[in-house]
C-alpha cells in the first residue's frame, strides 16, 4: 500500500541562521529512511506522466520502485541510463516546473520528491559504489569537444562510451562550466562536479584546460589539422548584460558572473586565496533568476545585508523556489516590483546608492506574463555599497568571429537543426550556446541528442 | 603545467621568462596576452606577449613586480612550472598601412611596446620612440629599441639618464618639431597613457592606448574589465586591449584598477614575509 501523505518528506538543512555565515551544502538530503518512505509516495502510474515532464526522460515510476524496495545501485542504474549527471540534476534542476508538476499526487497535496530522491539514489551511489568505470576499447574516431560544461561533458561521456577518443577543449582552469564557476558551493559542492569529471577521465577522456578555442586553436584547425572528425560546440551563454543606467561602471558594481566567479572558481572567500573580493555591507542584485538568488546568498555569506531588486513580483520570479525560500529564510529582502534607474557613487566613485523606481503589472506582455510598468513619481534610494547585475548571459560571440559559415540567429546563439547539426558540416552545438541561458539538464539532453547524432554520421562513413 | 626555460633578471623588480607554450607561440601577434596563474591558489594575471618563437615554442613574457602574484613569480627559476598560462588574448595591434608613428612607452610598459614598435619598423613605417624611467637603473630594452626605432629619446623622472622630465614632455617636442604622425601609440601606467592622449588631442593625432584594467577569465565572460570608451561600455580583453585613448574615460579607467588596493598592499605584505621566513 502506498504511502497517501499528502506532503513530501522533508529535507534536512542546515539551519538558516548558520547556513548563512558559510559556505558549506544548504540541503543535506535525505536519509535511507526518508527515502524509503518518499519512495513509497509513488503510484506507479501506467501512463508515467513525471517522464513527459523530463527533459532527457528519466524513467521515473522505475528508479522510484527500486528505491522503494532498497535497491539503490539498480535505482542509480536506472537513472544513469538516460541521465549523465544525477547528482547534479537531483540538485538543480526546477523541478517544480519540469517532473514534479506533472506528477499525479500533485494535484492533491505534494507532489513524489523525485528530485530529492534522485539526489538521494546518486549520492548513494558515489559513496558506495565501488566498481570504477572500464575505459572502452578505442574505434578509432577522434572528436573534440568545446566547453566543459554539462552540454559539453554529456556529449563527451556518452562519445567515450561508444569507444570515441575524446577531448574537451576548456578556456578556464577547471572544468565544469557554470557548475564550477557559476553555481556556489553550498548548492552544488564541487567535489561532487569533479567526481562527475574523473569519471569521464577513466572512460579515456582528455581534458585539455587553458584551451580557448577561437583563440589558442580555431575550430577548423582542429578539424583540419588536428584529425578530429566533428566539434560539438557546448560554449554556453557567458557574456554578461548590463542594465543602461547611469553610473554602471562605478567600483562596486559587478556582474553575477565576475561576483560568483570571484567566489566560485577563484575561491575568493577562503583566506588563502590570492583573488581579492569586495565584502560588502549592503548589497543590491538586480534580477530574480537563479543567478540572483545564488549572488545574493554568496553576499549574504560574506557578511552583507542584501536586497534582491526584480522588476515584477514574488509571483513571477523565475527562480527555483525552493532557492527562493533558501534565500528568504537566510534573511534576504526582496525588493519585487521595484526597478532601478541609476547608481550614485561617491567622490571616489565607490557606489553609495541604488535608486529605483516601482513598478505594477500591467497588461499581459507577447510571453503571456503581465508586464510591469513604472509607476510615475516612485522614486526611492536604497542605501547600498555594492550593485550586483543578474540580468542573464547571452552566447559568446568569440566562436562565431572565428568560426567561417557558422549561422547564428539574432540572439547570438548557435542555428542547430534537431540532431544538433551547425550550418557547417560535423560541426554540432547545444546547450546555452544554441538557447541562451537556459537549465543544466537541458544542455545535457542538448549534448546528448548530439552525441547520438555524432556516432551516426560517423558510422555511416 | 608550463615550463619555465629561460629567465633573466632583467632589474631588479623586472624579470623576463621564456616559457613552453607551443600553441601559444604558433598563434601569437603582437599586442596580445596571455593569462597566467602561478600555483593551485593562485590569481589570474594578464600578462603582455613580448616575443614569441614558434619554432620552439615559447613565448616570452616580462614581468614586474607590483604584488603578491608577480612576487611569487619573481621566485620561480628556469625548470620550474607556471600552474597556467593560457592564450594568446585580445586583439593583435594594427599597425598595417602606417607611414610614420611615435611609440611611448612608461616603465614595464615598454616590454609591451617593444613588439609593437618592432612590428611597425618591420612593416616599414618610419619609427620615433620616447620611452620614459622614473630612474637610471629601472631602463630596460635599451638596446632593443634602439635598433628598431629611427629616433629614441629616453627620460627619466630624475634626469638620471637621458633627458630629465616626463615622456609626454618630449614627445610634444618630437610633435613642435613638425614630424607629422599618422599614429601615437602609448603604452605604460594608466596615468601616463591618460596624459599622451591629453598631449595628442590638439593636435588630432589618432592616438592608441593598450589598457590593462583588472581581468579575471579574459574571455568575456565576467565583465570585469570594462571601460567606458565613447561612451559605449567594452570589455577590454575582448574588444582590445587596444583603444582610441581620445575616447577612454580615463578618470573611471584608473579607479577602478584600484579597487583593491587595501587586499593587495596586505596580500604582497604576507607573501613578501613567507618568503623572508624560508630564506632564514
Ligand atoms: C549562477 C547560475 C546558477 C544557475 N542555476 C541553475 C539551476 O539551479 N538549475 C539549472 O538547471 N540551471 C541553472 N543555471 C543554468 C545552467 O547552469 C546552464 O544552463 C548550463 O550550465 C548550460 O550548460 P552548457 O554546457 O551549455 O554551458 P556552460 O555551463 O556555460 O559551460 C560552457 C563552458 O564552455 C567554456 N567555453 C566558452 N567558450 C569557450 C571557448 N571559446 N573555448 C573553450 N571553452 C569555452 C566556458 O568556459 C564554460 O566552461 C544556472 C546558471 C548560473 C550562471
Ligand atoms: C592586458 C594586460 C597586459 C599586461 N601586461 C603586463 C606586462 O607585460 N608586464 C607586467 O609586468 N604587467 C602587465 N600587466 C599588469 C599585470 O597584470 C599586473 O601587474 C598584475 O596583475 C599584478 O598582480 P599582483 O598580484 O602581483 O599585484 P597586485 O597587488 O594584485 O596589483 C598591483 C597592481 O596591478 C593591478 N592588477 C591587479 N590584478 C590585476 C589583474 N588581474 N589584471 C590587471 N591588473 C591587475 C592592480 O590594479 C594594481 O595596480 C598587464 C595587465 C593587463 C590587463
Ligand atoms: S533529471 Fe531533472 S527533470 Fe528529470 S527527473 Fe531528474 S530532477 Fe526531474
Ligand atoms: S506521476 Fe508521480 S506518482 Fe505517478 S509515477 Fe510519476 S512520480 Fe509516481
Ligand atoms: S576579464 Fe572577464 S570579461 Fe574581460
Amino acid at each position: 500500500m502506498a504511502n497517501m501523505s499528502l506532503t513530501k518528506n522533508p529535507m534536512l538543512a542546515q539551519d538558516p541562521n548558520v547556513r548563512n555565515r558559510n559556505f558549506e551544502e544548504v540541503a543535506l538530503g535525505y536519509t535511507e529512511e526518508q527515502a524509503l518512505d518518499e519512495a513509497q509516495r509513488c503510484l506507479h502510474c501506467k501512463n508515467k506522466p513525471c517522464m513527459a515532464g523530463c527533459p532527457v526522460m528519466v524513467h521515473i515510476p522505475e528508479f522510484i520502485a527500486e528505491t522503494a524496495k532498497g535497491n539503490f545501485e539498480e535505482a542509480y542504474q536506472i537513472i544513469s541510463h538516460t541521465s549523465a549527471l544525477p547528482a547534479v540534476c537531483g540538485r538543480v534542476c526546477p523541478q517544480e516546473s519540469q517532473c514534479e508538476m506533472y506528477c499525479v499526487r500533485g494535484k492533491k497535496g505534494e507532489s513524489v520528491a523525485i528530485g530529492r530522491l534522485e539526489r538521494f539514489v546518486a549520492d548513494w551511489h558515489n559513496a558506495h559504489s565501488t566498481v570504477a568505470p572500464e575505459k572502452p576499447a578505442s574505434n578509432g574516431h577522434k572528436v573534440a569537444v568545446v566547453g566543459s560544461g554539462p552540454s559539453g561533458l554529456t556529449c563527451a561521456g556518452d562519445l567515450a562510451r561508444k569507444g570515441y577518443e575524446v577531448t574537451v577543449f576548456e578556456a578556464l582552469h577547471l572544468a565544469g562550466g557554470v557548475l564550477v564557476y557559476g553555481i556556489p558551493e553550498f548548492r552544488l559542492p564541487k567535489s561532487i562536479v569533479q567526481k562527475e569529471v574523473d569519471g569521464l577521465k577513466a572512460l579515456g577522456v582528455t581534458i585539455a584546460t587553458d584551451t580557448v578555442v577561437g583563440r589558442t586553436l580555431s575550430i577548423d584547425e582542429l578539424m583540419e589539422e588536428y584529425g578530429f572528425e566533428a566539434v560539438f560546440v557546448g560554449s554556453g551563454a557567458g557574456l554578461p548584460m548590463f542594465m543602461d543606467i547611469p553610473g554602471i561602471n562605478y567600483r562596486g558594481v559587478y556582474s553575477a558572473n565576475e561576483f560568483l566567479t570571484r567566489i566560485n572558481l577563484m575561491k575568493a572567500y577562503l583566506p588563502d586565496s590570492d583573488t581579492p573580493i569586495q565584502h560588502p555591507k549592503k548589497v543590491a542584485v538586480v534580477g530574480g533568476g537563479n543567478v540572483a538568488m545564488d549572488a545574493a546568498r554568496c553576499a549574504k555569506r560574506l557578511g552583507a545585508e542584501v536586497y534582491v531588486v526584480y522588476r515584477r513580483g514574488m509571483e513571477e520570479l523565475p527562480a527555483r523556489k525552493e532557492e527562493v525560500e533558501h534565500a528568504e529564510e537566510e534573511g534576504i529582502v526582496f525588493k519585487t516590483l521595484h526597478n532601478p534607474v541609476a547608481i550614485l557613487a561617491d567622490e571616489n566613485d565607490d557606489v553609495c546608492r541604488l535608486r529605483c523606481i516601482r513598478m505594477e503589472l500591467g497588461e499581459p506582455d507577447a510571453s503571456g506574463r503581465r508586464r510591469p510598468v513604472e509607476i510615475p513619481d516612485s522614486e526611492f534610494e536604497l542605501d547600498v555599497d555594492s550593485v550586483i547585475m543578474a540580468l542573464g548571459t547571452s552566447p559568446n560571440p568569440l566562436i562565431k568571429s572565428t568560426t567561417k559559415g557558422l549561422e547564428i540567429n539574432k540572439k547570438g546563439g548557435i542555428v542547430v537543426n534537431e540532431d544538433g547539426l551547425t550550418s557547417r558540416e560535423n560541426v554540432y552545438a547545444g546547450g546555452d550556446a544554441v538557447t541562451g541561458a537556459a537549465t543544466v539538464i537541458l544542455a545535457m539532453g542538448a549534448g546528448k541528442t548530439a552525441a547520438k547524432a555524432i556516432d551516426e554520421a560517423i558510422s555511416r562513413k | 603545467m608550463y615550463r619555465i626555460v629561460r629567465k633573466e633578471s632583467l632589474r631588479p623588480t623586472v624579470n623576463l621568462y621564456e616559457i613552453e607554450a607551443p600553441l601559444i607561440a604558433k598563434k601569437a601577434q603582437p599586442g596580445q596576452f596571455i593569462i597566467l596563474r602561478v600555483d593551485e591558489n593562485g590569481e589570474r594575471i594578464p600578462i603582455t606577449i613580448n616575443n614569441h618563437d614558434p619554432e620552439k615554442g615559447t613565448v616570452t613574457i616580462i614581468v614586474q613586480t607590483v604584488g603578491a602574484t608577480t612576487e611569487k613569480l619573481s621566485h620561480l627559476n628556469a625548470g620550474d612550472c607556471l600552474q597556467d598560462f593560457v592564450g594568446p588574448l585580445g586583439k593583435a595591434t594594427e599597425t598595417e598601412g602606417k607611414k610614420k608613428v611615435c611609440v611611448v612607452g612608461g616603465g614595464v610598459g615598454c616590454a609591451i611596446a617593444y613588439p609593437v614598435l618592432k612590428k611597425f619598423h618591420d612593416d616599414g613605417a618610419e619609427v620615433h620612440a620616447v620611452i620614459g624611467f622614473k630612474s637610471r637603473d629601472l631602463v630596460i630594452l635599451e638596446d632593443d629599441f634602439r635598433s628598431s626605432s629611427d629616433v629614441l629619446k629616453i627620460c627619466t623622472d630624475d634626469g638620471s639618464y637621458g633627458r630629465k622630465g616626463l615622456v609626454t614632455e618630449a614627445l610634444k617636442e618630437l610633435i613642435e618639431e613638425g614630424n607629422q604622425y599618422d599614429e601615437v601609440f602609448a603604452i605604460g601606467p594608466m596615468i601616463m597613457m591618460k596624459f599622451v592622449s591629453k598631449t595628442t588631442e590638439p593636435y588630432g593625432i589618432p592616438t592608441t592606448v593598450s589598457m590593462s584594467p583588472i581581468m579575471i577569465d579574459g574571455t568575456g565572460m565576467c565583465g570585469g574589465c570594462r571601460l567606458s570608451v565613447g561612451g559605449e561600455m567594452k570589455f577590454a580583453c575582448v574588444d582590445g586591449p587596444d583603444f582610441d585613448g581620445h575616447k577612454v574615460d580615463w578618470d573611471l579607467a584608473v579607479k577602478r584598477n584600484q579597487m583593491y588596493q587595501e587586499f593587495e598592499m596586505h596580500k604582497h605584505e604576507e607573501t613578501c614575509n613567507l618568503f623572508k621566513k624560508e630564506a632564514e
